[in-house]
C-alpha cells in the first residue's frame, strides 16, 4: 500500500514536472521524449512568443517532486564554484551547502590524494547499495565526481546511471570532445558521466627568463627550444648554467610521458611498465643529477614557489586550470600577478586532470541532476561564462574556437596572449585508449619511489622498482607484479 | 683549618653546577618555544612575505589570514566546535564513570572484584590502534559512521584514568565516611553522587584536562568515522592540509590554522599549569 | 585491595549481612565500564582475531572474499621484508627519541628535586618543558614540515642568516634527516612528561640516605649513581615500558611529516602506518593479522608493566 502511495505522488509529480514544461515551450523540455533534432538547452518561445533561454527555465524550477537534498560527492571546490557561479537559481548558504529551487544542495569533500577520496566514496556507495536501497532519501548520493585515473572503476559498475535513462543522448552534446566521452564511456559503450572541461596541457614558461637564457620570449620561438625532449634537455642545462630550474620537480614532466604509453598500467591483472615510463625515469634522473629539477611533491609548497617572483623555475606543464587556479596568479608578488607566464606546446600533446560528472544509480534527483549536466557541460550560453570568469576549458568546440580566433580575448596572467588556439591543437592528440582503473594509485605510488632514486636514496632503478611493486601490494591486494 | 675549605670548595662547585643547569634549562625552554613562537610569527605574514625568507618579528597580517582561512573552503570552525563537543564530552564521561568505576572497586566487596581489577591492570597499556580493524567495522553495522558517539561513548571504558582515580580514592575516601552515610539513610547512588564525588574533585579535574586533551588531539580513529566534512575534527582538518590538492598554497593560511588548532590548548594549560603539573606525578607512578 | 578487606571483614555478623546486601551495588557501579568495554573493545578485537584468518579484500567495488585461509596471512605477513623493516624503522626512531629523552630528564629530575641547589623559576620551567606534550601532533607535525621543507624558514636561517650551511639542507629527502626530525618531535613531546614521572620518584626517596652519603664524603655523582639510580629503577623500568608501548603505536608524527609515505625508502615508516595502509586500502585480512600481532606485542608489554606495579602493591602490604 505504502509502496503504491509512493509510486502514485511519483507519477503525478512526474506529471506536474512535464506540464510545468510543457507550458512554456512546445518543442517540449524533456530530452528522453524529444527525438534528435531537438537541444533542451536551445531557447523556447513562451505563449506571447518571447523567447525564453535556456537558463531563465532553470531558473524558475522549483524540483518540488524530487528528493529534498542533493548529494555531491566531490574532492575539491572546484565544481562546487562552477555549480554556484554558473548554475542559475543556485543560491549559496555556506562553503559546502546551497540551495537550487527547494532542494538543499549538499557537498561532501574528500581530498583525492591517497585514494581517500574513492575508498569515502566506495565505502558510502556500497553501504547504501546498488540502488541506494539502504540509504535514507536525504542521504542518497546524487551527484559524484570522477577523474579519468579512475573513472571506468564507476563507469563500468551498475553504481552509475546510464546518461541515457536521464534522457541524456549523443545528439544533446553535439560539440564535446571525443576523448571526454572516451573516459566515461562502460565496456558496453554506454555513456556513464560528462564533463564540462577537457584539459589538453601546455608547457608555461617564464617571459623573462626566456628573454634572459633564450633570447626571445615569443611562443613559436620558444618552442623550438623545447620541440622534443632532446632539446628540452638541451634547454635545460642552459637554464641550469644561468642558474635557473628547468622545472619545478620531476613530476612536472610525468604526466606528459604516462599520457603517451603504448600500455596499459594493468595488462592481465599484472603491474606493467611502459617504455615511456621509464623514458621518464631517465630523463628525469639525469635531470635530477644535473641539478636541472627538483623532486618535491605536486602541491607542496617547494614546488609552488617558482610561482612567485622569487623562485627560480622557468616552466610548468599544465592545462588551462592550472594557470588560472593554482599558481596564485591573483597574488601580489606571483609572477602571473605581472602577466609573466607564456604557453607553448611543448615536446608532447597530453592531458591534465579533468573532472567527470556521474549520476549514482538509485538517485531520486534525476530532474535536476539532468539539468546540471546539460547546463553545465552543453549549455553554450553557460559554457562561454564560464570560459569568461573561469579561463576554464569547457568542453565545448564551438565556443572554443569562437575563443580562439578572437582577438580580443588575452588571457592577462600570460602578458595578454591567447592560449586557446595552442589548447584546441592539443585536445586533438588526447588518447585516453590505455586508462585503468588503477592508473591514480599506479601513478602515485610511482611518482613517489621513483623520488627516491632520483634523491638517490635507492642506489638503483631496480631497487626502487621493487620498493613500488610493494607498494602496489599493499595498496591494490588484487593485482599482481611481475616476478 | 680543612673544613670551611671544604665548604668552599664544595659551594664553588654547587656553583658550577647551578650555572650550567640554568644553561641547560634555558636552552631546552627555548627548544621548547622556539617552534610555538616561529608559529606566531608566520601567521602574521602573507604569502609573499613567507616565501621572502626568515624573520623573527611579526608582520601585520594576522586578521587577514585569520580572514581568509574563516572564508576558505575550510570548515575550521566547524572543526573547532566538533573538536569541543567530542573532547569535552569525553572528559566528562570518562572521569564521571572512571570515578564510578573506581568506587565500585574502592568501596565494595564482591566476587569478581579482584578479577575484574587485575583485568583492568592488564589491559590498561594496550593500545587501542590494535582492534581498529574490528571497531570500525562494528561502527560500519550498528550506522555509527558519521556520528560522535563512537569517539566519545569508549572514553567511558578508561583504564588509566580509572586507576589513577582509584589511586587518589584510596587516599582521600576513608570507608568510614560511606558508612557514615549509610547510617544517615543516603541510599548507594546518592553517597556517590554527593560524597564520593565532591571528594575526588582534585583528582577528577586534572584527569579531565588529560582526557581532554587527549581526545582534542586524537587522529587515528576519528579518520576512519568521521567522513562528513562538517563533522571533521581539528586533526583531521590538519591532516587534509598536508595532503593538500591545489587552492592550499597560502601558507598564511596554513600557519593560522595551526595556531588555532594548538593555542587553545595552550592557553588553558598555561592558566592551569600548576595542577597539571603536579597531577602528572601523582597517579601514574604511585603504585 | 588487601586493605579494604581488611577494613571490612572485622565488623559484626549482623552488619556482615548488610555489607553483603550493599555488595551487589560493586556490580552495578561496574556495569558502565564492562558494557562498554564489551562493545567497543572486546567485540572488535574478537573480530580483529576472526578477520585475520580469512583473506577478505576489495578490488574497486568488488569484493573479494571472505574466504577461510588459516594462517596464510600470518604467513604472507612475515615472509615480506616489510615487517621486519617496518618494525626496524619503528625501533629506530623510538630510540633516537628515547636515548636523549631519559638522559635530559634524568638529569632535569635530579636538579629540580636536589634542594642544594636551590633553583630559581623551577615551576616555570617545568610548566615550558612539559607544554609540548599537549600539543595536537598532527599540527607539530605539519609546523615541522612547514619549517624544514625545502626552501623554508629553516632553510633560510640556516644558510642566507647564519651562513652555517652552503645551500639547504633537505631533510625530508635524507633518510636520517627525516628519522631525525621525528626522533626530535618524540623527544621535545615527552622529555618534560618523563622529568616530571622521575622527579616524583626521586622525591620518594629518603633523604637520610643522602645524609648519610655525604657525611661518609659521597660527591654528587656517586650519590646519583649509588643511591638515586638503583632506588628509581622500578620506575625507570616504567618509563621505559610505557614509553616503548608508545613508541609502537607512534603514527602522527610521521604520517602528517611524510604525507603517509613513509619517505624517503619507507624509512619512516611505521607499523601503525603500515596498518593504516592495509586499512585504508580494505585489507581486512592482512590488517587482521598485522594488528593480532601487534596486539600480543603490546600484551605482553602491558604484563611486564602490571608485573611491577603489582609486585610493589604486594610489597606494601
Amino acid at each position: 500500500m505504502r509502496k503504491f502511495k509512493k509510486i502514485a505522488a511519483l507519477t503525478l509529480v512526474a506529471a506536474m514536472a512535464a506540464s510545468a514544461f510543457v507550458g512554456c515551450s512546445s518543442s517540449s523540455g524533456s530530452s528522453a521524449a524529444g527525438g534528435a533534432n531537438t537541444d533542451p538547452t536551445e531557447p523556447v518561445t513562451d505563449a506571447s512568443g518571447e523567447e525564453i533561454s535556456y537558463r531563465d527555465q532553470l531558473k524558475e524550477k522549483t524540483y518540488d517532486g524530487e528528493g529534498s537534498v542533493l548529494n555531491i560527492y566531490v574532492w575539491n571546490d572546484e565544481f562546487i564554484s562552477r555549480l554556484s557561479d554558473h548554475f542559475p537559481g543556485y543560491e549559496k548558504i555556506d562553503a559546502t551547502n546551497g540551495k537550487i529551487g527547494n532542494v538543499e544542495v549538499r557537498f561532501t569533500k574528500v581530498e583525492n590524494t591517497d585514494n581517500k577520496y574513492q575508498n569515502n566514496l566506495d565505502d558510502t556507495l556500497l553501504a547504501n547499495g546498488a540502488n541506494q536501497e539502504n540509504a535514507s532519501a536525504d542521504d542518497k548520493i546524487d551527484i559524484f565526481l570522477v577523474e579519468a585515473d579512475y573513472a571506468l572503476k564507476y563507469v563500468d559498475t551498475d553504481y552509475t546511471m546510464n546518461l541515457a535513462d536521464l534522457g541524456i543522448t549523443d545528439a544533446d552534446l553535439p560539440n564535446q570532445y571525443q576523448y571526454t566521452k572516451d573516459a566515461v564511456t562502460d565496456s558496453n559503450g554506454n555513456l556513464k558521466g560528462i564533463s564540462w572541461q577537457g584539459c589538453p596541457g601546455l608547457l608555461v614558461y617564464r617571459r623573462d627568463m626566456a628573454k634572459e637564457v633564450l633570447g626571445t620570449d615569443d611562443p613559436a620561438e620558444v618552442q623550438k627550444a623545447v620541440s622534443d625532449w632532446d632539446t628540452f634537455a638541451d634547454t635545460a642545462a642552459k637554464m641550469a648554467e644561468a642558474g635557473y630550474h628547468m622545472t619545478s620537480s620531476v613530476n612536472d614532466t610525468y604526466r606528459v610521458f604516462s599520457n603517451n604509453v603504448t600500455s596499459k598500467w594493468v595488462e592481465d591483472g599484472t603491474i606493467n611498465i611502459d617504455d615511456n615510463i621509464k623514458a621518464w625515469v631517465d630523463m628525469s634522473k639525469e635531470m635530477v643529477d644535473a641539478g636541472q629539477t627538483g623532486t618535491h611533491a605536486l602541491w607542496s609548497d617547494d614546488w609552488s614557489k617558482g610561482f612567485y617572483q622569487d623562485g627560480n623555475v622557468f616552466c610548468y606543464f599544465g592545462p588551462a586550470w592550472l594557470i588560472d587556479f593554482s599558481m596564485a596568479c591573483d597574488q601580489e608578488g606571483s609572477v602571473g600577478y605581472d602577466g609573466g607566464w607564456a604557453v607553448t606546446e611543448g615536446p608532447q600533446g597530453f592531458f591534465w586532470g579533468g573532472t567527470w560528472i556521474c549520476a549514482a544509480a538509485g538517485t531520486d534527483n534525476q530532474e535536476l541532476v539532468k539539468d546540471i549536466m546539460l547546463c553545465l557541460t552543453s549549455d553554450e550560453e553557460t559554457m562561454t561564462q564560464i570560459v569568461e570568469k573561469d579561463h576554464d576549458f569547457v568542453n565545448n568546440s564551438v565556443v572554443m574556437e569562437a575563443k580562439a580566433t578572437d582577438s580580443s580575448f588575452g588571457d592577462e596572467y600570460l602578458g595578454g596572449q591567447n592560449p586557446i588556439a595552442l589548447f584546441c591543437n592539443g585536445i586533438e592528440t588526447v588518447s585516453l585508449e590505455n586508462i585503468t582503473s588503477y592508473d591514480q594509485g599506479c601513478n602515485e605510488e610511482f611518482q613517489n619511489t621513483m623520488k627516491n632514486y632520483f634523491d638517490g636514496n635507492y642506489a638503483t632503478y631496480e631497487e626502487a622498482l621493487d620498493a613500488f611493486y610493494e607498494a602496489i601490494k599493499v595498496k591494490y591486494p588484487a593485482l599482481n607484479v611481475p616476478e | 683549618m680543612s673544613e670551611p675549605i671544604g665548604e668552599v670548595k664544595k659551594s664553588v662547585s654547587t656553583h658550577a653546577r647551578r650555572v650550567i643547569a640554568y644553561i641547560v634549562l634555558i636552552f631546552l625552554s627555548i627548544l621548547c618555544l622556539f617552534w610555538f613562537y616561529l608559529l606566531l610569527i608566520y601567521s602574521t605574514r602573507s604569502m609573499g612575505e613567507i616565501t621572502s625568507g626568515i624573520t623573527f618579528i611579526p608582520s601585520t597580517h594576522f586578521a587577514e589570514n585569520f580572514k581568509n582561512l574563516i572564508n576558505s573552503s575550510q570548515p575550521v570552525f566547524k572543526g573547532l566546535r566538533n573538536s569541543l563537543i567530542i573532547a569535552g564530552a569525553s572528559a566528562l564521561l570518562s572521569t564521571y564513570f572512571s570515578t564510578m568505576t573506581a568506587y565500585a572497586i574502592h568501596v565494595y566487596d564482591f566476587k569478581l572484584k579482584k578479577f575484574i581489577f587485575t583485568f583492568i591492570l592488564m589491559i590498561m597499556m594496550v593500545p587501542t590502534q590494535v582492534t581498529v580493524l574490528g571497531f570500525i567495522q562494528l561502527m560500519t553495522k550498528m550506522d555509527l559512521i558519521n556520528n560522535f558517539i563512537p569517539l566519545i561513548v569508549p572514553s567511558i571504558a578508561a583504564p588509566v584514568t580509572f586507576y589513577y582515580l582509584k589511586q587518589y580514592m584510596e587516599s582521600t575516601l576513608p570507608l568510614a565516611l560511606i558508612e557514615a552515610a549509610r547510617i544517615d539513610g543516603s541510599n548507594e547512588v546518592r553517597t556517590f553522587n554527593t560524597i564520593a564525588l565532591p571528594l575526588m574533585k582534585p583528582a577528577i579535574a586534572v584527569q579531565a584536562i588529560f582526557t581532554f586533551v587527549s581526545s582534542w588531539n586524537n587522529y587515528f580513529i576519528p579518520t576512519y568515522i568521521l567522513k562528513k566534512e562538517d563533522m571533521k575534527t581539528i586533526p583531521i582538518l590538519i591532516a587534509q592540509l598536508r595532503s593538500a590538492d591545489y587552492l592550499k598554497f597560502d601558507m598564511g593560511q596554513v600557519y593560522m590554522m595551526i595556531t588555532l588548532s594548538i593555542f587553545p590548548v595552550i592557553i588553558v594549560y598555561l592558566i592551569l599549569s600548576r595542577h597539571i603539573v603536579s597531577g602528572i606525578a601523582l597517579g601514574s607512578v604511585k603504585g | 585491595m588487601a586493605q579494604n578487606q581488611a577494613s571490612v571483614a572485622p565488623m559484626g555478623k549482623g552488619k556482615r549481612s548488610k555489607v553483603v546486601r550493599y555488595n551487589k551495588w560493586g556490580y552495578i557501579f561496574l556495569i558502565p565500564f564492562v558494557a562498554v568495554f564489551l562493545v567497543f573493545n572486546l567485540i572488535p578485537l574478537i573480530s580483529t582475531f576472526y578477520n585475520s584468518f580469512y583473506e577478505n579484500y576489495m578490488d574497486g567495488l568488488t569484493q573479494i572474499g571472505p574466504t577461510f585461509v588459516g594462517f596464510e596471512n600470518y604467513k604472507q605477513l612475515f615472509s615480506d621484508a616489510n615487517i621486519w623493516k617496518f618494525s626496524a624503522n619503528t625501533a629506530i626512531m623510538w630510540v633516537m627519541g628515547f636515548i636523549p629523552q631519559i638522559i635530559v630528564s634524568l638529569l632535569l629530575a635530579q636538579w629540580f628535586s636536589d634542594s642544594r641547589l636551590r633553583l630559581k623559576g623551577s615551576t616555570f620551567f617545568k610548566t615550558v618543558i612539559y607544554m609540548p606534550n599537549l600539543i595536537m601532533a598532527s599540527a607539530f607535525s605539519l609546523l615541522f614540515f612547514a619549517l624544514f621543507s625545502d626552501s623554508g624558514p629553516i632553510n633560510d636561517l640556516l644558510v642566507n642568516k647564519l651562513h652555517i650551511l652552503d645551500e639547504p639542507f633537505k631533510f625530508f629527502s635524507s633518510v636520517w634527516g627525516t628519522r631525525g626530525l621525528v626522533a626530535a618531535m618524540n623527544f621535545l613531546m615527552w622529555f618534560g612528561n618523563t622529568t616530571i614521572l622521575l622527579m616524583a620518584g626521586i622525591m620518594g626517596i629518603d633523604v637520610s640516605l643522602y645524609e648519610a652519603a655525604e657525611v661518609d664524603g659521597a660527591s654528587s655523582w656517586q650519590r646519583f649513581v649509588r643511591i638515586t639510580l638503583p632506588l628509581l629503577k622500578p620506575i625507570l623500568i616504567y618509563v621505559i615500558i610505557t614509553s616503548l608501548i608508545g613508541g609502537i603505536q607512534m603514527f602522527d608524527v610521521p604520517q602528517i611529516l611524510t604525507n603517509g609515505t613513509g619517505n624517503p625508502t619507507n624509512s619512516t615508516m611505521t607499523l601503525i602506518m603500515y596498518l593504516n595502509k592495509h586499512l585504508y586500502s580494505k585489507n581486512y585480512g592482512m590488517s587482521g593479522a598485522l594488528s593480532v600481532v601487534l596486539f600480543f606485542i603490546t600484551g605482553i608489554l602491558s604484563l611486564v608493566v602490571y608485573n611491577i606495579m603489582y609486585r610493589k602493591r604486594d610489597k606494601e602490604a
